[in-house]
């Protein structure tokens, strides 16, 4: 079973995100779910949500606590919730950042998703969206194909350019 | 169709394809998803039920007692204090014998304010005449709220079923989700007491003591005999479509020696929990109970329980481990966890079962 | 005059107080609504009039349901009722306990979602099934079980509450004057949407007075404006029938209140406020007569 933990903020799409990935994983033939952890949170507060990808049906609904990939849709999340608790020591991270971030030494993949989702224009209520453009980013780790995370996408929004988003995502990720 | 969903999701699409004449329901966290879904196939057309927005939980119990006395199908949903608030209504279409279906998103009760999973809600209701099934993910959500209404409506039965799946960890979780062309899978409804103004009757008159006792057990014995039409209609269920259900789902129990009972996710969770033990040599087992009422026959043999409550009775004990104690003479190690949303996972429950103690309570995260 | 139906439709033997006149209004109610009827009753009076299991003395399907949940129930049973293309009259029969305190809730959502079915309050003041305890719809000064010495606070002003709900009918009525409360449920029952009509339905054990007095009491309540006979027809008001008459002149409250049990031993000054609150009510039906407000 491979773990992924995904951390937010409130209003940033993360929980759809999970979601989102969670379906991708299924409509490649695996067997997945997502679990947003519910608080009392509001927009803006630092969130986190859950995602499970197997070969067999999940039966686990408790939190993740060793994560094989840590995902930081938020960096600035980072300045009070140590992001990398518990993760495995062979796990490896994703941060949506323009600049290269030092995971103390975990593998780590960034992608500038907050600058792909302004130059397409990706904007909602003033935020840039960042959850469809992760799914490309997360195609390109391998985690779901290419096809299936458009898919999830369009069943989702159907704005084409989040596709857009997520294509140009796969192309910049730098691992 | 394959597809994915949450539990609300699971649960309301099972409702459209169910197709009730009438939806009444107040929004209540975390169920609030299931009657914005409806309401808005409902609006988009993609269901043709009448849509009631009660101003609370108690009249969306009335309103679905209304509709169900003229003989059509209805559903409502709620959660904890929503289905508290009801209580009195909840006798009510028990006893005027309304095959309605709820379902009910188990949350704790206040105060404080808490909006997670906790079975106190439903069970607190355990006495009100309803059958309660109690289930452990998406698919089954779905499936169990369509055999639901088969069960409810079938004539040997006529009472009311509940629906409960885990406030977040099931209503909110995402998963996989097949649904199926339920053909004629349930029947029409007929209810042979409906209103008809051609004979006209008194219904819920004022009733002597002999003869309320008599209706009292006509429940009763419906609820005997809905333990033939749940096994019929699981059957059913499995040749159609391919699922099987049983009111309890064994998991490596056959050569097991200690045996982990709970109800909801946490029975899912026991399942990965009595993995971890085999591998270490301990012989676990997981039972999840599905059908809490009617209570299940079940032969537990001379293994020994480890039972999860997320629940509690002040002043008598965990209500599961005290049931089970009741009705087969067991002695189970009680463990009381997962209140108010606790985390509780697989290791965890490894960890009941390895410091197990027989006739022992064990309040999680609170006892020494 | 219009033609009331011979057939009736409350049998005889019904569990009723001698002089109860609650079952005089039903019988009226239900001439007006005829067979294609349903009755929904809450904990009242009524529950028990209707007759013991396995007998009734209804002649039209009556519903018994909970205390607080009478309008509700006829949501669902109406809603059902169109689903089916039915055009079958839902009518909730409840007392002023049931509507004025512990139903209101459920009466105003049903109102306010615009369910098509008629809500009949027929006011006996109190709680009576149960032995006379005050309710919210007990005038200032009654003695009950629960108000000793006279109850210190005024009737709840339930029209006005309901009114607020700008439904497109409603009326109030008076056991005593049946004709007009028949002419008011079949124009209701004409009508699509919420109907509400409140009906005075004095109580002789309760309010203290002989049996054979339960019309005469009925009739003084409106001559002397202690009750208001009125319509709201899609918020156009109008005064009926005597209450035309006590709008220019009426009889003294202290003519009602003598004549009952209830008010014995009550003081001049509470008198003087029911005198006044009459007064004032009637100058506030008055102006909206002339449309002044």
């Amino acid at each position: 079973m491979y773990e992924i933990r995904l951390h937010s903020r409130g209003g940033q799409g993360g929980v759809t995100a999970a979601k989102m990935i969670a379906h991708a994983a299924i409509l490649d033939g695996k067997y997945a779910t997502a679990n947003p952890f519910y608080g009392a949170e509001r927009r803006g507060a630092a969130v986190v949500s859950f995602i499970r990808i197997d070969d067999r049906p999940v039966r686990v609904y408790s939190q993740i606590r060793n994560p094989d990939l840590v995902i930081v849709l938020d960096a600035t999340v980072m300045e009070t919730v140590d992001v990398l608790q518990g993760i495995k020591p062979d796990g490896t991270v994703l941060v949506n950042s323009p600049h290269p971030v030092d995971m103390k030494g975990y593998p780590t993949s960034r992608v500038d998703l907050t600058a792909i989702a302004l130059s397409i224009g990706l904007v909602l209520a003033g935020s840039p969206i960042l959850n469809t453009p992760l799914l490309g980013a997360c195609a390109k780790l391998g985690l779901i194909s290419v096809e299936s995370a458009r898919e999830a996408i369009r069943e989702t929004f159907n704005d084409e350019r989040n596709v857009q988003a997520a294509d140009q995502a796969y192309e910049e990720l730098v691992k | 169709m394959l597809t994915v969903a949450t539990g609300n999701k699971a649960v309301a699409t099972a409702v459209k394809h169910a197709k009730p004449a009438v939806v009444a329901a107040y929004p209540i966290t975390p169920q609030t998803e299931i009657v914005e879904q409806i309401a808005n196939f409902v609006e988009t057309g993609e269901m043709e039920a009448n849509y009631i927005p009660v101003e609370s939980e108690h009249s969306s119990m009335a309103a679905c007692i209304g509709a169900s006395a003229t003989g059509v199908r209805s559903f409502t949903a709620t959660s904890s204090h929503g289905l508290v608030y009801m209580c009195e209504m909840l006798h009510w279409a028990a006893g005027a014998r309304l095959p309605i279906v709820m379902a009910n998103a188990n949350r704790a009760l206040g105060p404080g304010w808490n909006i997670w999973a906790e079975h106190s809600d439903s069970l607190s209701m355990r006495d009100t005449g309803w059958l309660q099934v109690y289930v452990g993910s998406v698919q089954e959500a779905y499936d169990a709220t369509l055999m639901a209404f088969r069960i409810a409506e079938h004539e040997d039965v006529m009472l009311p079923v509940m629906i409960n799946l885990d406030g977040f960890t099931l209503t909110h979780i995402m998963q996989p989700l097949e649904t199926v062309d339920i053909g004629d899978f349930i029947p029409p409804c007929k209810i042979a007491h409906a209103i008809d103004t051609a004979n006209p009757g008194g219904y819920g008159t004022l009733t002597p003591p002999t003869e309320h006792f008599k209706f009292r057990w006509d429940i009763e014995r419906a609820m005997r005999d809905s333990v033939d039409v749940i096994r019929e209609t699981e059957d059913e269920f499995a040749r159609r479509f391919g699922r099987r259900y049983a009111p309890v789902e064994e998991y490596r129990c056959d050569d097991a020696d200690v045996v982990v009972v709970a109800m909801g996710t946490l029975g899912k969770e026991a399942e990965v929990a009595a993995d971890i033990l085999r591998n270490e040599g301990i012989r676990a087992g997981s039972a999840r109970l599905r059908w809490f009422r009617p209570f299940p026959a079940i032969d537990f043999g001379d293994k020994e329980l480890v039972v999860i409550d997320r629940d509690y009775s002040f002043g008598y004990g965990g209500i599961l481990a005290r049931e089970l104690q009741a009705a087969f003479g067991i002695t189970p190690y009680s463990v009381i966890a997962g209140l108010g949303g606790q985390e509780v996972t697989y290791d965890d429950i490894a960890g009941f079962v390895r410091e197990r103690k027989p006739g022992a309570e064990f309040w999680f995260g609170v006892s020494d | 005059m219009p033609e009331i139906p011979k057939e009736e439709y409350i049998l005889r033997c019904t569990s009723a107080c001698a002089g109860c006149s609650s079952s005089l209004v039903l019988r009226y109610v239900f001439k007006a609504a005829g067979p294609d009827s349903v009755l929904v009753v809450p904990a009242c009076c009524t529950s028990v009039i209707q007759g013991i299991y396995p007998n009734t003395a209804m002649n039209i399907p009556v519903y018994n349901v909970a205390f607080a949940s009478a309008a509700a129930v006829a949501s669902g049973m109406s809603t059902a009722f169109r689903t089916m293309g039915r055009k079958t009259n839902v009518i909730c029969y409840a007392g002023d306990g049931g509507t004025v305190d512990i139903g209101i809730q459920a009466l105003s959502g049903a109102l306010e979602r615009g369910t098509d079915f008629l809500y009949i309050c027929y006011d006996n003041e109190a709680y009576s099934n149960t032995g006379m305890q005050r309710s919210g719809g007990t005038p200032l000064g009654a003695r009950t079980t629960t108000t000793p010495c006279g109850k210190k606070d005024n009737k709840k002003d339930l029209d006005r509450i309901v009114a607020a709900h700008n439904l497109p009918y409603m009326a109030t009525a008076c056991s005593a004057y049946p004709l007009d409360l028949y002419k008011k449920v079949k124009k209701a029952l004409s009508i699509p949407g919420p109907k509400f009509i409140h009906i005075l339905a004095p109580c002789p054990p309760g309010w203290r007075f002989p049996s054979a007095e339960t019309i005469e009491m009925g009739k003084l309540a409106v001559k002397t404006g202690m009750w208001v006979l009125y319509e709201r027809e899609y918020g156009t008001f109008s005064l009926n029938g005597a209450s035309k008459a006590a709008m220019k002149k009426r009889l003294p409250v202290r003519d009602y209140l003598t004549r009952q049990g209830r008010f014995k031993g009550i003081d001049e000054e509470t008198i003087g406020i029911l005198q006044q609150t009459v007064d004032r009510n009637m100058d506030r039906y008055a102006r909206e007569v002339e449309g002044i407000c």
